[in-house]
């Protein structure tokens, strides 16, 4: 679609800032305008003060935060100037807003037939039955299977990828000209992420409706919008085509942005040779689900006979989306949990019914690194204690060394000197460092990582990457490399294994997966993520190239 | 949703059992001979004989909390050494006055609770915020019987307006009887209302804070909409718990305010009881009030789903 | 994220310390002086009103009421204190080591403590004073147990969802043993929340022992109780109204004390132990 000049655009900036009621600043002269019918992305990581924007044109800002100065113009209409009334007829009615959280962004007191109803009865003049049938249409449209149910029934009923489907068409209802989406899909996994997506172009493409999408993630930029602005820490970096900016990246920062973009490597990776340091042998695991008193004890399956065994300095990543059991796996190699059934061998040892007495050996060259840095670690401990926990059953070492050990440890991550520091005074990023280096400063063989980068900024995510990558060519331990970021495992990844509801399904060096996929549910995995398109852009010139899909 | 009605009843029935279970022992635990604590000093040995093999004191103890069970689930309570009368009359007459009295109080309570909670956290911060919630904070500093006194002293004996003591029950003079039920419930609702007023607030801020409320606004809905419609609902299940551990707390705590007011309630039966050594009457008022309150949890959590419809939809 | 209340910390601390300050000030110094001997009866200025000789008035046997009072808020204070000692140790241990180690031993103290705590709070301090009989350390006892089934559940709920934390997971992965786990992770950090709860407990403990006091099933006479000096107040309610203003102001003040102060440790510890 292109663009016409001399149309009026839907929405127009001009200036924009916004700050603290107490006058600090946050959102610094931000202009950019968006044409009818078009997709523009609002790019930038924490901080950038992209959602504060999305919410400034609806004027829903919250408390203590307002817009200063510049102009907001809708169809040529100034917007400050506008009252409360005319405000609220705007509202879902001419400019619509989906929000991030599916798990509060529909009211989970109300059903959902009411609130999809609500919008239409307040800005359109229709009977209960015709606002009914309307809803019920654009249920089907979203391929609902029971609209009628699904009008009585409850958010909670409902998965988080459907929830926000049902808040898009409740949206779209109204036919807006203008819908601010911020972060649709971030908490959302992979697969539910494309869904969302493409019933969100789907729809606004019907009406003509603009989109603002306000993202951190460059793989969503490249697959569905025409326009980008980049922020950062509320000033644009860069503005223009999004293909341009992908494969000519102009600015320092917006390079970064694209380059931390996982790539391919250069070079395959092969696994190499050499024994088993641990073997998962058909491990089987079901949760006990519901049921009091001894009733309906019904049995839910999560591991369904997991095989798998990691050599000695190889990084297999075990990639599916949530549910898939992945997780599990992970505490289980680590007999965080017991199984129900199957063995473990460490070193050729069946350790999996082994009391935790037997495991102290086992425990100490097999460390764990967690996904949240901010429930990993003790709030109450320095990060010198942090890290020098895991020294603790080694008798062999003095007091002096301990200290040492520590100390040469976090400077191997990068973190020299943050002995003192407490884990809320780190970023999110400085937390996993720390978290790294708890387990590594026992120089363990084996490493299980699960999703260690899902909660981090892109750039961050790069960075804690390449640190894992160098420590292991440093040290040589073995890592399991659990996520539901296909992208991110391309990096680092000689072997990868794809659960699906608690079964591997496919398995095979990095480079044959990613390029020759068997099974059904890795090819969906690899087609919907969307930074591996990116990734893919972002090395070739596209002068020319239409984006949309 | 039958399942859940049907589950919570269920998990009422273990309760039920060991409240009565600890309130036998309770009293088995007072020294001496059971039959003579039971039945007073002056109870004379024909008497004391056939209440032995009644009850059957010479059994094992799980036999004999079998008995005494069965003669609860037939009304049979004992009778008071003090008044003579049986106790299970004595402790349903007494419950009439004192549950209209805690229903009374809670209802308006909540009422005023829910209200001010809901207007502090729309203005949060704000002068109107700060000022209910310094006078929710002295409200659940007073003591019941203190205010009460004051009370009692301002509209009793200064204005004359109230009765000072007495009791006349709407049996005997509707028009009348109201009159004396004013001050004990105005003083349960000064008590109350502060406790409730904090609880309804900290949950309706907690509530304004999330999308689905910016979500509501930016549908375009008025904000008598978004406050009524969409936070009350959800903001008043955690409320609705705090209601229930208010009432069983007055409950226990009526008490004072029927000495206050020398109404002839249930709390005050049970204190007097205390006193006199009146033991059938402490087990009678001790089981009354503890199942009452089994009751209450009950209730509260059967209406919970209607406020909140993840619990109950499973 | 927790709810602030809207008045400043400052304000807050400010008052709720002044309050208190006077009180504990009035209970310490009136275990070594008082202006007059509490008990010494004096028949012929009974009843007379504030100001004057006695600053606060003498009650119905002519005895300084500020003397009682000073006295009354020692035994107020010193009784509530070993209560919450004796419901937060008992509560926290058990509620610790079931919380953590879960198994057959968590579903028996859940069971019991949910019994225990079907019965209202006064109602279960009220059967246990009928069982051991008014006095001043049985006293102790019985509203010690009586707060006991609470600090259960709360401590156990804390524990619970610490236990959940990744930081404790991590501990195990590191390979300590349960007991180590149990008290260099999970108990640092359940402090904050019991600490508030002994706070509160606080409060209460004031509230019921002076209502006990007050019904007669209270420290026994001539002790001096705020609640007993309420109780006796009340048949001349009309002549001597300060006989019934003067306690129950102190025992409002006294609560008011503790809940500033609550208030204002709870939004204290609270970012500092969400650390984010």
């Amino acid at each position: 679609m292109t663009l016409h000049p001399r149309s009026e655009p839907t929405l127009s900036i001009r200036d924009l800032d916004i700050g603290l009621t107490s006058g600090m600043p946050l959102v610094r002269k931000v202009s950019f305008d968006i044409a009818p019918g078009q997709v523009m992305a609002l790019v930038g990581e924490s901080g950038s003060g992209k959602t504060l924007i999305g919410r400034a044109i609806l004027r829903l800002l919250p408390e203590g935060i307002r817009q200063t100065a510049g102009q907001i113009r809708y169809q040529g209409k100034d917007l400050s100037a506008v009252g409360t009334q005319e405000m609220r007829r705007l509202r879902g009615a001419r400019i619509g807003m989906v929000f991030q959280e599916p798990l509060v962004s529909l009211n989970p007191a109300l059903r959902i037939g009411e609130q999809m109803a609500e919008g239409l009865r307040l800005h359109r003049k229709l009977s209960t039955a015709e606002i009914r049938e309307r809803s019920i249409a654009m249920l089907r449209r979203i391929h609902i299977a029971d609209p009628e149910g699904c009008l009585s029934s409850y958010p909670h009923q409902f998965s988080g990828g459907m929830r926000q489907r049902i808040m898009l068409a409740s949206v779209m209802l109204l036919r807006p000209d203008l819908l601010i989406a911020d972060e649709p899909t971030t908490a959302l996994d992979t697969l539910s992420q494309r869904e969302v997506l493409e019933t969100m172009i789907e729809l606004t493409r019907e009406v003509g409706t603009s989109i603002l999408l306000v993202t951190h993630n460059l793989g969503l930029v490249a697959r569905y919008a025409d326009e980008t602005v980049v922020l950062r820490r509320g000033e644009v970096v860069e503005r223009g085509r999004s293909a341009a900016i992908l494969a000519r990246p102009e600015q320092a920062y917006t390079r970064e942005l694209v380059e931390a973009l996982p790539q391919a490597p250069a070079v395959a990776r092969a696994s190499p040779e050499g024994e088993a340091i641990l073997e998962a042998r058909d491990l089987r695991l079901s949760f006990a689900g519901g049921g009091r008193f001894g009733l309906r004890r019904v049995r839910k399956p999560v591991l369904h006979g997991v095989s798998l065994a990691i050599r000695k300095g190889e990084t297999v990543a075990v990639v599916g989306a949530s549910g898939s059991g992945k997780t599990t796996l992970g505490r289980a190699m680590l007999r965080l949990i017991d199984t129900d059934s199957g063995s473990l061998l460490y070193h050729g040892n069946d350790i999996a019914r082994a009391p935790d007495r037997q495991l102290r050996d086992f425990r100490r060259s097999c460390q764990s690194v967690f996904q949240d840095p901010f429930s990993s670690l003790d709030p109450r401990m320095r990060v010198k204690a942090l890290v020098g926990e895991a020294l603790r059953h080694d008798a062999g070492l003095s007091a002096r060394e301990k200290t040492l050990r520590v100390r040469t440890t976090l400077a191997d991550v990068g973190l020299p000197g943050y002995e003192d520091r407490l884990p809320h005074e780190l970023s999110g990023g400085q937390r996993q460092r720390v978290a790294i280096a708890r387990a590594i400063v026992n120089q363990p063989e084996l490493i299980v990582a699960d999703e260690p980068i899902s909660a981090l900024d892109m750039t961050v995510q790069k960075q804690v990457l390449e640190l894992f990558d160098k420590l292991q060519g440093e040290r040589g331990f073995a890592c399991v490399f659990i996520s539901h970021d296909l992208a991110a495992v391309r990096q680092i990844a000689h072997r990868i294994v794809v659960m699906d509801h608690g079964e591997i399904v496919e398995e095979g060096a990095c480079r044959d997966v990613f390029e020759n996929p068997r099974h059904e549910y890795t090819k969906r995995l690899i087609a919907a993520s969307p930074a591996i398109e990116a990734a893919t852009m972002a090395t070739r010139e596209l002068p020319n190239r239409e984006i949309r899909i | 949703m039958i399942g859940f009605l049907l589950r919570r009843l269920l998990a009422a029935v273990p309760t039920v059992l060991l409240v009565s279970v600890a309130v036998f022992l309770l009293i088995r635990m007072i020294p001496g001979d059971p039959a003579i604590v039971m039945l007073g000093e002056g109870a004379n040995d024909a008497a004391l004989a056939a209440f032995r093999s009644e009850l059957g004191l010479d059994r094992p103890l799980p036999v004999q909390f079998i008995v005494w069970a069965e003669h609860v689930l037939q009304g049979d309570l004992g009778r008071s050494i003090l008044l003579g009368q049986p106790v299970s009359t004595l402790v349903l007459d007494r419950l009439q006055l004192s549950a209209m009295i805690i229903l009374l109080a809670v209802a308006v309570a909540s009422v005023l609770a829910v209200a001010a909670g809901l207007l502090a956290a729309w203005r949060q911060n704000s002068l109107t915020d700060v000022g209910i919630v310094a006078l929710a904070t002295a409200g659940l500093s007073l003591p019941s019987f203190w205010i009460g006194l004051l009370l009692l002293f301002v509209f009793g004996i200064k204005l004359s307006w109230l009765p000072v003591v007495g009791y006349v029950s709407f049996a005997e003079d509707p028009g009348q009887a109201w009159r004396f039920l004013v001050l004990p419930v105005l003083t349960l609702v000064i008590v109350e209302v502060g406790v409730l007023t904090r609880m309804a607030r900290a949950s309706a801020v907690e509530v304004l804070r999330l999308e689905y409320i910016t979500h509501a606004r930016a549908k375009g809905l008025p904000e008598r909409t978004v406050l009524f419609k969409h936070a009350l609902p959800n903001a008043f299940a955690p409320t609705l718990t705090m209601i229930g551990i208010v009432i069983g707390a007055l409950l226990g705590g009526i008490a004072v305010v029927e000495t206050v007011f020398t109404l002839p309630g249930l709390g005050r039966l049970l204190v007097e009881a205390i006193y006199g050594r009146d033991y059938p009457v402490i087990q009678g008022c001790l089981l009354v009030i503890a199942l009452a309150y089994v009751l209450v949890n009950l209730v509260v959590d059967l209406l919970y789903p209607f406020f909140d419809p993840r619990i109950g939809l499973e | 994220m927790r709810i602030r209340a809207p008045l400043s910390l400052s304000l807050r601390s400010l008052i709720g310390g002044f309050l208190g300050t006077v009180v504990l000030v009035a209970a310490i110094l009136s275990t070594v002086w008082t202006p007059a001997n509490p008990n010494r009866l004096n028949v012929t200025q009974r009843l007379s009103p504030p100001g004057g000789e006695y600053l606060l008035g003498t009650d119905e046997f002519g005895r300084d009421i500020l003397s009682r009072i000073m006295t009354g808020a020692w035994t107020s204070l010193s009784l509530a204190f070993l209560i919450v000692c004796v419901a937060i140790v008992a509560g926290s241990t058990i509620g610790l080591m079931s919380g953590f180690f879960r198994g057959w031993i968590d579903r028996v103290v859940m069971m019991l403590n949910d019994a225990l705590l079907a019965f209202p709070g006064i109602l279960l301090a009220l059967g246990l004073v009928s069982v051991i009989g008014p006095q001043r350390y049985g006293i102790v006892v019985a509203l010690g147990i009586a707060f006991t089934p609470t600090t259960i559940r709360v401590v156990r709920g804390t524990v619970l969802s610490l236990r959940q934390r990744e930081y404790v997971e991590a501990s195990r992965a590191l390979g300590n043993g349960p007991f180590y786990t149990l008290f260099r992770h999970v108990l640092p950090n359940a402090l904050a929340p019991i600490a508030v709860l002994a706070t509160s407990m606080f409060g209460w403990a004031i509230l019921l022992e002076s209502a006990l006091s007050f019904l007669g099933l209270g420290v026994p006479p001539p002790a001096a109780t705020w609640g007993n000096m309420l109780s006796a107040a009340r048949p001349y309610l009309a002549s001597a109204p300060w006989l019934s203003i003067i306690p129950g102001a102190c025992i409002a003040m006294s609560l008011l004390a503790v809940n500033l102060l609550g208030d204002a440790l709870r939004d204290r510890l609270d970012p500092r132990m969400q650390g984010a």
